[in-house]
């Protein structure tokens, strides 16, 4: 099977053709380094995101949070009920976490600091 | 509070707070930071996606980590930030006139100035779209600064009008947080977003993209209740018989960003009708002499790491004169040539020392492309490129012995 | 139910008038209106332009009051603490025809009382405007033409006749007025009742409506819509004075004018309408540049912040109506009250009051009667010395929250809680110019929006941009 993708892997965006049989990538063209066939191979397999959002903390204000390592793309909205579900209380610091392993051996932490 | 410091910086954004580290670094101690809000760290604050610093620290970070990260820096250098306090008036004596709830009205006297005030967003009025003005139409940073700062959801079934990146980005929060993004509208022919957005914030949530169409009209008394979407022809008229009707709760517009040079216009400096940005030599000092312009105020960046890049050159121009005192020039303008939309610097001293990256962008998409920067029949400089576009930042680096050598203006130019 | 001497039904530039001339006099009056907020209708959209009064033909209501009140205006809008300039106007001729036209103008003004009118020729006019059209060939230039803020004046004189005793009631929407022994009792639609001894309908586009509910069908009233482009402060300096075309068969076409807050507008269309649409159109809009361009070719139109559009009520009769009711006694009609009724309604509110009310009730002069109000608190107009004094008795004003504007906290706030009281985003606007700017709220309205939630009490998802339905978020997110 035939992919054609979009490499975000820098601001070059190169179009990138990916051939898979049996759900494995065979090969990879159009792409300009290395970074980029590895993107499109994962990118074809199972993609991953980075799941960026908010929390209400117990004072009211709003935490940005993220998870630490990318979790599966077709997961977000599902993650997104888990985290919606916390309200940690301050101090918060970037880094801090605070859902161990939420997905795929990711971490979901605070990215902000909020004393 | 002093009546006066060596430097003062206007914004303590992602601009400011490098501006402030590199200027301290560069010997000059004596610092004040000036920042409207009630924290540093300008619109990263609200910017809770990643891929911040991703060219300058190889990291993917968010907004609030990327500002983390040099309000550390100011913060480890002792140096002074004034909260809560707007700058009312500047002018060419490099006197600042700002307010604040602490301190009242009060003027500084500064050696050197440096301008971060940012940039803000083209609001729907400045596009005469015709309609209603019921509640539900905000621009695109407004609905993030509800949705990330406040946490509401400024509405549920949303249409959105250009497909910058802070539109791209809002497509994916609000869908993340339960809203329905029914359509982004582009009116050109392609994204001046960033293809990792298009990808991540559109792709993944099939979110369709209109390219070529715009919103023709609101509807609504109250509250929008729905638009009319058409397809543009080539002079980006709306094609009669293309109208696609959506109803919505909600319109968000990501047109463009203007710089905010209010405060620049007021102490008459020059500014560049292209970038709507001061005109400025290689260490972003602009015509007036010991004031300096970096990051949003000076151009419209796509990436916050060209903004501390540029931030950093400024505080280190400004420590030089505070240092140093001025020197006299021997200035080059460039000039923007075929396909170039701007390039920065727009002036080239020829005394000042080391090399230049010149920062530019194009006017259209293209690819297979040389930019070449000519001084006459000359060719100072040349670089293949194969895919260019508006939305992508592009720079060249001219050595301080080619600037040296220049005998006129200098054109920046695309050849195919 | 309360009982009222009088009721003013309709609260925009003639009704706020109107009601702080009664509380001239120890009458108790209320204000009825269908809007959250007052000066929602004509009074909100239109061109803010205190008219010499040459247009109106001699011996109309419209010649009378607007000559009249274009001599009060300064001293009244000086007193309501609100802008006013005496910018004077130029109607500008493009054609020898035209040329005719304003000096048929000029004559009718003089007829009129105007005083001080003069016809200039291209190079007079060019001097006085370097902007305008190579193609001019000449002017009518009236030094008595102003300008002043339509809603700001009508905020300010209902806000001083609440401060001198009268009762605002807003979202009251008349559905009902029966006649009683001792006059009216008027009902809403949402059951809220007054009675009174008088009537006073100044309630503009449904000034038609009202009259019928009450009893009285004579009073035909359509609907006229002008659309406007408002351009960047930065213009404000583009003309000097308020620049007409001459009046033609095709109608009077668009005007060019600062505005009193130091804006450019261009406007306003004029196209019947079927029903009260403030919506704009595609064409109208394009229409207001082409013709905005005709009158001055470099207007800066890349500088717009914002476009809208006002519905102005006419009458069948072509002059107001200012008169009690034939049929039902004691209805006191200012109807189809249209341009020039902004300039006109200190002069209508003075004969309104003195004369027809007047005539029904006894008139006792109110000794307690405190007609200044205090200026609006620009910060940008005072001195550092009197900013610092106001800061420091209350830092909020130190907290510059609309930065387009540079408009304070503290001067929100004061909004929220001075008459008529501020109570949704767009009536904060109106008060104080937060939001008015050139990023038109970008910045400033979620902290509008939290003053408003803190002041006023309610969470944060009630806070309204305007009226019902208006509400600015749809919920809490986790």
């Amino acid at each position: 099977m035939k992919h054609t993708l979009t490499c975000v892997e820098c601001p070059m965006g190169c179009e990138i053709e990916v051939v898979t049989e049996n759900g494995a990538a065979v090969s990879v063209t159009g792409n300009s380094c290395p970074r980029g066939k590895a993107y499109a191979e994962n990118e074809v397999v199972c993609p991953k995101r980075v799941l960026t959002t908010t929390v209400r903390m117990t004072d009211g204000r709003m935490l940005p949070v993220k998870t630490n390592l990318p979790v599966k793309k077709a997961e977000l909205l599902a993650l997104m009920q888990t985290v919606n579900g916390l309200h940690p209380t301050a101090p918060v610091h970037i880094g801090d976490v605070l859902v161990k392993n939420i997905s795929d051996g990711a971490d979901l932490v605070a990215a902000d600091n909020m004393e | 509070m002093k009546a006066g410091y060596d430097i003062v910086i206007i914004g303590g954004g992602p601009a400011g707070l490098a501006a402030a580290v590199a200027a301290y670094d560069s010997g000059v101690k004596d610092v004040l930071i000036l920042e409207r809000e009630a924290r540093t760290g300008g619109i990263l604050n609200q910017c809770i996606h990643n891929g911040f610093g991703l060219t300058r620290f190889k990291e993917s970070m968010t907004g609030p980590e990327y500002a983390a990260r040099f309000e550390r820096e100011v913060k480890a250098r002792g140096i002074e930030v004034l909260l809560e306090t707007t700058v009312l008036s500047l002018n060419q004596q490099r006197e600042v006139t700002a307010v604040s709830p602490e301190h009242g009205v009060f003027t500084v006297r500064a050696g050197a100035v440096i301008l971060a005030m940012g940039c803000r967003e083209r609001s729907r009025g400045a596009l005469n779209i015709a309609g209603s003005r019921p509640a539900g139409i905000y621009s695109a940073g407004t609905a993030q600064k509800y949705v990330n700062i406040k946490g509401y959801l400024p509405g549920k079934e949303v249409v959105i009008l250009g497909s910058g990146d802070i539109g791209l980005i809002m497509a994916r929060r609000m869908t993340l947080e339960g809203a329905k993004v029914h359509a982004v509208c582009e009116l050109m022919p392609y994204s001046g977003g960033l293809k990792r957005n298009i990808v991540q914030c559109l792709n993944d949530f099939n979110i369709p993209l209109y390219l070529s169409h715009t919103i023709t009209k609101i509807e609504g008394k109250e509250r929008v209740t729905g638009v009319v979407v058409s397809q543009v022809d080539e002079n980006k008229q709306p094609i009669k018989g293309t109208e696609k009707h959506f109803n919505c709760d909600t319109v968000l517009f990501s047109v463009g960003l203007i710089p905010e040079n209010e405060l620049t216009k007021s102490a008459n400096i020059p500014l560049s009708p292209r970038t709507r940005g001061a005109v400025v030599y290689q260490n972003r000092e602009t015509e007036a002499q010991g004031i300096f312009a970096c990051g949003n105020v000076l151009q419209v960046h796509d990436l916050v790491d060209f903004v501390s890049e540029e931030a950093e050159i400024a505080g280190r121009g400004a420590a030089q004169f505070v240092l140093k005192g001025a020197h006299p020039r021997e200035s080059v303008s460039v000039e923007n040539g075929r396909d170039i939309s701007y390039v920065l610097p727009q002036k080239l001293d020829k005394n000042a020392s080391g090399d230049t990256k010149l920062y530019f962008r194009v006017a259209r998409p293209l690819k297979e492309i040389k930019f070449v920067l000519r001084c006459g029949e000359h060719v100072v400089l040349e670089r293949k490129k194969r895919v260019a576009v508006p939305g992508e930042m592009e720079t060249l680096l001219l050595k301080e012995s080619q600037i040296k050598e220049l005998s006129g203006n200098v054109t920046l130019e695309v050849v195919e | 139910m309360r009982e009222y001497d009088v009721a003013v039904i309709g609260g925009g530039i003639i009704g706020g008038s109107i009601l702080r001339e009664l509380t001239k006099y120890k009458l108790s009056v209320c204000l009825l209106e269908k809007e959250a907020d007052v000066a929602m209708g004509q009074s909100r959209a239109n061109s803010g332009i205190v008219h010499a009064g040459f247009d109106a033909a001699e011996g109309s209501l419209k010649a009378k009051f607007n000559v009249a009140g274009n001599r009060m205006m300064k001293g009244y809008a000086e007193e309501l603490g609100v802008k006013y300039k005496n910018n004077g106007s130029l109607v500008v001729a493009f054609s020898e025809e035209e040329m005719q036209a304003i000096t048929a103008l000029k004559a009718r003004g003089e007829k009129n009382g105007v005083p001080r009118l003069e016809i200039l020729n291209a190079e007079e006019l060019r001097e006085k405007e370097p902007n305008i059209s190579q193609e001019a060939l000449g002017a009518l230039y009236a030094p008595t033409g102003g300008i002043v803020c339509p809603y700001g004046l009508t905020i300010a004189a209902i806000g001083n006749a609440m401060d001198n005793g009268a009762e605002l009631f807003t979202e009251f929407e008349v559905s009902q007025i029966e006649k009683t022994k001792k006059g009216f009792t008027v009902s809403a639609v949402d059951g809220r009742e007054i009675s009174c001894k008088l009537i006073v309908n100044c309630a503009g586009y449904a000034s038609g409506k009202i009259g019928a509910i009450a009893g009285d069908s004579s009073i035909r009233v359509g609907g006229r819509r002008g659309e406007y482009i408002l351009l960047d402060r930065e213009s404000g300096n583009f003309v000097s004075h308020t620049l007409f075309f001459a009046p033609t068969k095709l109608g009077k076409g668009i005007l060019v004018s600062p505005t009193v807050d130091g804006n450019l507008l261009l406007g306003p269309t004029a196209e019947e309408i079927p029903e009260n649409d403030t919506s704009t159109s595609a064409a109208g809009l394009a229409s207001v540049l082409e013709k905005a361009k005709k009158m001055c070719p470099a207007v800066p139109v890349y500088n717009a912040i914002t476009s809208f559009a006002g519905v102005r009520a006419y009458n069948d009769r072509h002059d107001f109506i200012i008169e009690e009711s034939a049929t039902v006694a004691g209805l006191i009609n200012c109807a189809g009250i249209e341009s020039p009724g902004l300039t006109a309604a200190p002069a209508i509110a003075e004969y309104v009051v003195g004369e027809l009310v007047g005539k029904k009730l006894s008139l006792k002069k109110n000794e307690n009667f405190h007609g200044r109000r205090e200026a609006e608190l620009h910060f940008q107009s005072l001195t550092v010395e009197e900013k610092n004094a106001v800061i420091a008795k209350d830092p909020a004003y130190g907290k510059i929250v609309c930065r387009c504007e540079q408009i304070s906290e503290g001067e929100i706030v004061r909004a929220i809680h001075e008459n008529p009281p501020a109570r949704s985003v767009d009536a904060v606007k109106r008060r104080t110019r937060a939001g008015m700017g050139r990023c038109q709220g970008g910045f400033c309205q979620p902290h509008v929006a939290e003053i408003l939630a803190r002041e006023l009490g309610i969470p944060f998802e009630e806070v309204k941009k305007s009226g019902k339905g208006s509400e600015l978020v749809k919920g809490e997110i986790k």
